[in-house]
């Protein structure tokens, strides 16, 4: 069964890893919804 | 066409650490949210001595005391020694002292906002008397006020200003509504004034240049300075160009969060090449907000604050005088709004394309400075190693584009990049603090080139969930300056007279 | 983890569910990673937020984690991520989120 298809998504990127819209371009991908999607800059 | 040049390049540091416990956000908001907190009350046994800050050395390195390479070769972590002999004034600048930048953000200031306790200003001025570049302020530190004066502003909401937890002065509010021009934004825009100003006045100095040939200011740090009206109105550089003596320019401020500075440099050599100006100058001051963003977790791990210093810079863009590194503004990179946020985009847009557009292959450089956050800041609070990760993300690129071998990418990262030495100062690590170095090392003939890379975390302003960038190649001068192309009008008459002459002959035949 | 987020991951698990949400992070290092992993599964260890003491007990997992990055378009991944997984850690990444979600996670484990 899918982990991620039909699930409610929340992304939280780093931007010197994988930054949020890229999470979640790759959570759509897989069926997910995303419902919010972030991306954390420590520096 | 001739390329603009990089002439000069000044890095200071103002060590500030009461500013850290007043005025750095982690702080702030801590006392705020928690103010019986046990780490408010263990960050005061944690502040560096001033000595200690002059003989770190990433901040020697940042200053021009030693190089990146030297730096390469002292064990790690960096706090752990002490560089001998350390100075606080070194080739490309100075490590300024807290009760020294008090008097210089008076000196800044032109609306009688500063007040300093008479007793700390006299200290002050004497010590302003045997600087290099401040001296010439030591009347415009005027006379200091009574404490009292001091407490009761205080009191009444001016922000404190501190020296070993001593009350020595005060920055009022501008205005008594302005949300705007409250005493708290007042500190941080006279901090960032102030600092850009001591870097501005050490490259006038240190370049030799006729201060009065330079025609253009570029501010580039991420303070708003405005009113109520107008909140981000800016042109603080011409308001530290003012205090620095340059009476020949104007300026504006260009913003891009820490991509600024790149945004500065190319957009300075655009208008030196163009020939708008001769001279431009990118600058910026640091940010009391960033002071021990990190503290917590220094703390935490048994280490002292090492965010106790504001950064500044000051760099110099001229035409080309056949000598100087040039600005490749063939070479540049910009992160457009349809490149996309994954990493291999970015690095893409900033890195490959450019190179690629002159047929470069992205180990034709020499060196690679993204940001430069010293790793010692930001490996304890789980940030890892920033320009480490950076060379890896161009190294990876570059493997994934076929120009390196897998097996060949950790040498790529020590061959094509410095470890990082500038403090968290958001602007003041990205990208510019090896120009100074990459100078000295292209004229020694070091270095081929370098390339500056500044990327910018838009999203912090809630506007937009992009992120930015833009970088340019720096290079060795060819020593040919070229003459401007073009046909004059005598040689065309003369092209014209001779078809007509043989035509003349081709009827006649 | 920035206090706003957690007030999102909070406001959205009420919304929705919990066992209906999933959190992907993206973390460049395994020890923040793993921070954000706890942060989200069993509260904020740090007691700064919103999440302070609350266990929401969400299945996380990093992106680059094969539980999940199976179930993504190669073709998507590979364009996305592909490149960071030269630049990652990936084995101590996945080692800190993995331990984090065995012990804390309630849902989608």
């Amino acid at each position: 069964m899918s982990l991620l298809e039909g699930k409610k998504v929340i992304a939280i990127g780093d931007r010197d890893g994988i930054p949020g819209p890229a999470i979640e371009a790759c959570a759509k991908s897989a069926g997910a919804e995303v419902v919010f999607a972030s991306t954390e800059c420590f520096v | 066409m001739s390329f603009p040049v990089i002439k000069k390049a000044t890095y200071i540091l103002v060590n500030t650490p009461d500013m850290i416990i007043h005025n750095g956000t982690t702080q702030t908001l801590e006392k705020e949210t928690n103010p019986d907190s046990e780490y408010l009350k263990e960050i005061v046994k944690h502040l560096r001595s001033f000595e200690d800050v002059v003989g770190y050395a990433p901040n020697q390195t940042y200053i021009g005391g030693m190089t990146p390479e030297e730096l390469s070769e002292i064990k790690r972590p960096w706090n752990a020694s002490k560089v001998e002999n350390a100075k606080r004034f070194a080739e490309f600048g100075e490590i300024m002292p807290q009760d020294e930048f008090y008097g210089l953000i008076k000196v800044s200031d032109v609306f009688d906002l500063v007040l300093l306790e008479k007793d700390f200003t006299e200290v002050v001025r004497g010590k302003f008397t045997s600087h290099p570049v401040l001296n010439i302020k030591v009347d415009a530190l005027k006379a200091g006020e009574e404490l009292s004066v001091i407490e009761s502003f205080v009191k009444s909401g001016a922000e404190g200003l501190f020296m070993d937890g001593k009350l020595v002065g005060c920055i009022k509010k501008a205005h008594e509504f302005d949300k705007n021009l409250t005493s708290h934004i007042m500190l941080e825009n006279l901090s960032v004034k102030a600092s850009g100003v001591l870097a501005l006045m050490h490259l006038v100095k240190n370049s030799g240049i006729n201060v009065n040939e330079v025609e253009y200011l570029i501010e580039c740090s991420e303070e708003a300075v405005g009113d109520m009206n107008q909140r981000g109105g800016g042109n603080i550089a011409k308001a530290c160009g003012e205090i620095a003596g340059i009476k020949g320019a104007t300026g504006t401020d260009m913003r891009g969060f820490c991509a600024g500075p790149s945004h500065a440099l190319v957009t300075a050599s655009a208008l030196v090449k163009s020939g708008i100006y001769k001279n431009v100058i990118v600058f910026a001051g640091g940010a009391t907000a960033k002071l021990g963003m990190n503290g917590k977790d220094h703390i935490k791990k048994g280490l002292p604050i090492l965010e106790d210093c504001l950064g500044g810079f000051a760099v110099l863009i001229s035409e080309n005088d056949g000598v100087s590194p040039v600005m490749r503004t063939d070479v540049v990179g910009r992160h457009t709004i349809g490149h996309g946020a994954a990493p291999q985009a970015v690095i893409e847009a900033l890195v490959s394309e450019p190179l690629a557009r002159v047929g470069m292959k992205i180990t034709d450089v020499d060196k690679y400075a993204p940001e430069m956050q010293t790793p010692d800041i930001t490996e304890p609070a789980g940030a890892g190693d920033v320009p480490t990760q950076n060379y890896k993300m161009i190294g990876a690129l570059a493997v994934k584009s076929g120009q390196l071998d897998r097996k060949e990418l950790p040498n790529f990262v020590t061959a094509h990049g410095y470890p990082g030495y500038a403090p968290t100062q958001g602007h003041i690590p990205s990208g510019v603090p090896i120009i100074g170095h990459g100078i000295n090392h292209i004229m020694s003939g070091k270095l081929n080139n370098f390339m500056i890379i500044g990327k910018g975390s838009l999203f912090l302003g809630r506007m937009t969930n992009l992120f930015d960038g833009v970088s340019i190649l720096i290079e060795k001068n060819s020593g040919v300056i070229e003459e401007p192309s073009g046909i004059s009008k005598e040689e065309i008459k003369n092209m014209i007279a001779e078809e007509m002459k043989n035509f003349a002959d081709s009827m006649l035949k | 983890m920035d206090l706003e987020i957690q007030q999102r991951v909070i406001d959205l698990t009420s919304k929705f569910g919990a066992e209906n949400m999933i959190v992907m992070l993206g973390g460049a290092e395994a020890e923040a990673s793993g921070l954000s992993a706890e942060t989200v599964c069993a509260g904020d260890p740090t007691f700064a937020g919103p999440l302070a003491g609350i266990a929401l007990g969400l299945g996380v997992y990093h992106v680059v984690e094969s539980e999940v990055k199976n179930e993504f378009d190669p073709a998507v991944y590979d364009e996305q991520c592909g490149m960071m997984e030269m630049v990652l850690d990936i084995d101590s990444i996945i080692g800190e989120v993995k331990t984090v979600r065995d012990e804390y996670s309630k849902y989608n484990k």
